[in-house]
């Protein structure tokens, strides 16, 4: 039992040590060091078109790189593409499980993914040969349910589970390639770096995690939060990242400092925050939470400057398409709404 | 069965070591450096940004004109 005394010992040092190492290159706060900067003016986004269709709550959407389509998944059973600038359905695809809990749009626009409580994550071929979407592999091997999957190519994807691990997958033979392990709640939400090199993980032990990809390895951990990380971002450089969670904040975590800037929140605002995205220069973000509505946030000020209100239910998800130009949200009102 | 568990716990706690070791390694910026290279690319970035110009939004020309005048101030 000496040697596990002293592992223990080892470790309390260690983590002192980092947190004296973060207050060592604390020489300012984003406060102090954007006080010149005057606030954004009042954003005021319109609902431009409305996505009518899902029977049930939506849980998750996301774009396609070409910014005209996104997919959207529903616990009615489907998931569905939309060509967001008619409003039409491309593919309305039926699921073997309705328990569907993310959806991704593969970068190439060949594929589009899906899991939840079947613990799986499955991968459709929107461009087969016949024109019938079909599920072209059953990633099977988390022991937990699939709560976020994203693509880094046709050939591989990132799932983050409720068994606490997040897995690389060649989805070629369908095997797992690299198993990330470490954090010690469930995995809620996950977001690939601009380069690819780098993911990050939002989880139930409240702390975010920064893994790189071939290395396989956590390179930092991000502590904070009260509560569940629900929802997690890239600050589009990819030097920060941005994390939404059940305590009512979100967080902005700086890489290159290792440590918080900025906490995003207000007496006001006393829900979880269930999803989030940056616009295309970093400067807003836009959250959604609990109480239906989508704030909207100077990033570097930390104020709120606008309001999204046109939901009747929780706001599940949000994304903003590639060129910036517009903002998706679902809601378990089984609407999604683009704004701009 | 004690030592068993024992010994898996040992391991365990040797990963949490080596990790926080690693972690413990790395090289930081200093904030004010971070802060400033965040505000830059905000800045670089604000007039390609079109949900902050609003410039695609035919209804609102006002608020257009107080983002320019805004980054022209700079206060």
């Amino acid at each position: 039992m000496g040697e596990m005394e002293a592992l223990r010992k080892e470790a309390d040092n260690l983590k002192d040590q980092i947190t004296e190492a973060r207050k060592v290159v604390q020489d300012t706060t984003l406060q102090e060091a954007v006080a010149g900067t005057a606030l954004v003016g009042r954003v005021q986004l319109k609902t431009r078109k409305t996505l009518r269709g899902h029977l049930a709550k939506i849980y998750a959407m996301h774009w396609g790189t070409d910014t005209k389509f996104c997919v959207s998944a529903s616990q009615d059973g489907k998931l569905i593409v939309w060509d967001t600038l008619t409003t039409n359905k491309v593919n309305a695809i039926p699921l073997k499980s309705s328990w569907v809990m993310t959806c991704a749009y593969a970068p190439s626009g060949n594929m589009v993914a899906c899991g939840g409580l079947d613990n799986m994550c499955s991968i459709y071929n929107l461009k087969g040969k016949d024109g019938n979407v079909k599920v072209m592999r059953e990633l099977a091997a988390h022991t937990g349910y699939l709560s976020c999957c994203r693509f880094l190519s046709d050939s591989e994807i990132i799932t983050s589970s409720g068994d606490c691990t997040c897995v690389l997958w060649d989805i070629e033979t369908g095997t797992e390639k690299t198993i990330f392990a470490g954090h010690l709640g469930d995995c809620m939400s996950l977001a690939v770096s601009p380069d690819f090199k780098m993911f990050i993980s939002g989880a139930c032990d409240f702390t975010a995690k920064l893994w790189d990809i071939r290395e396989a390895t956590c390179r930092q951990t991000f502590s904070g939060h009260e509560s569940d990380i629900n929802a997690i971002g890239f600050f589009p450089n990819g030097n920060a990242v941005i994390t939404g969670s059940d305590d009512a904040t979100c967080k902005l975590y700086d890489l290159r400092a290792d440590q918080e800037l900025v906490t995003y929140q207000d007496s006001g605002i006393m829900c979880g925050v269930t999803s989030l995205a940056p616009s295309l220069s970093g400067r807003l973000l836009l959250a959604g939470y609990d109480d239906f509505n989508v704030n909207i946030w100077d990033m570097l000020k930390a104020e709120r400057v606008g309001v999204l209100a046109g939901h009747d239910n929780r706001v599940s998800c949000i994304g903003v398409s590639s060129d910036g130009m517009a903002c998706c949200t679902g809601s378990w009102d089984s609407f999604l709404k683009i704004w701009n | 069965m004690a030592k068993m568990s024992g010994s898996s716990n040992l391991v365990a706690m040797k990963k949490v070591v080596q990790q926080l070791r690693f972690e413990a390694s790395i090289n930081r910026v200093k904030v004010s450096q971070a802060a400033a290279d965040l505000q830059q690319f905000c800045m670089q970035n604000a007039l390609q940004d079109p949900l902050l110009t609003g410039t695609h939004r035919t209804d609102q020309p006002q608020h257009y004109l107080a983002f320019i005048l805004m980054l022209q101030g700079k206060s």
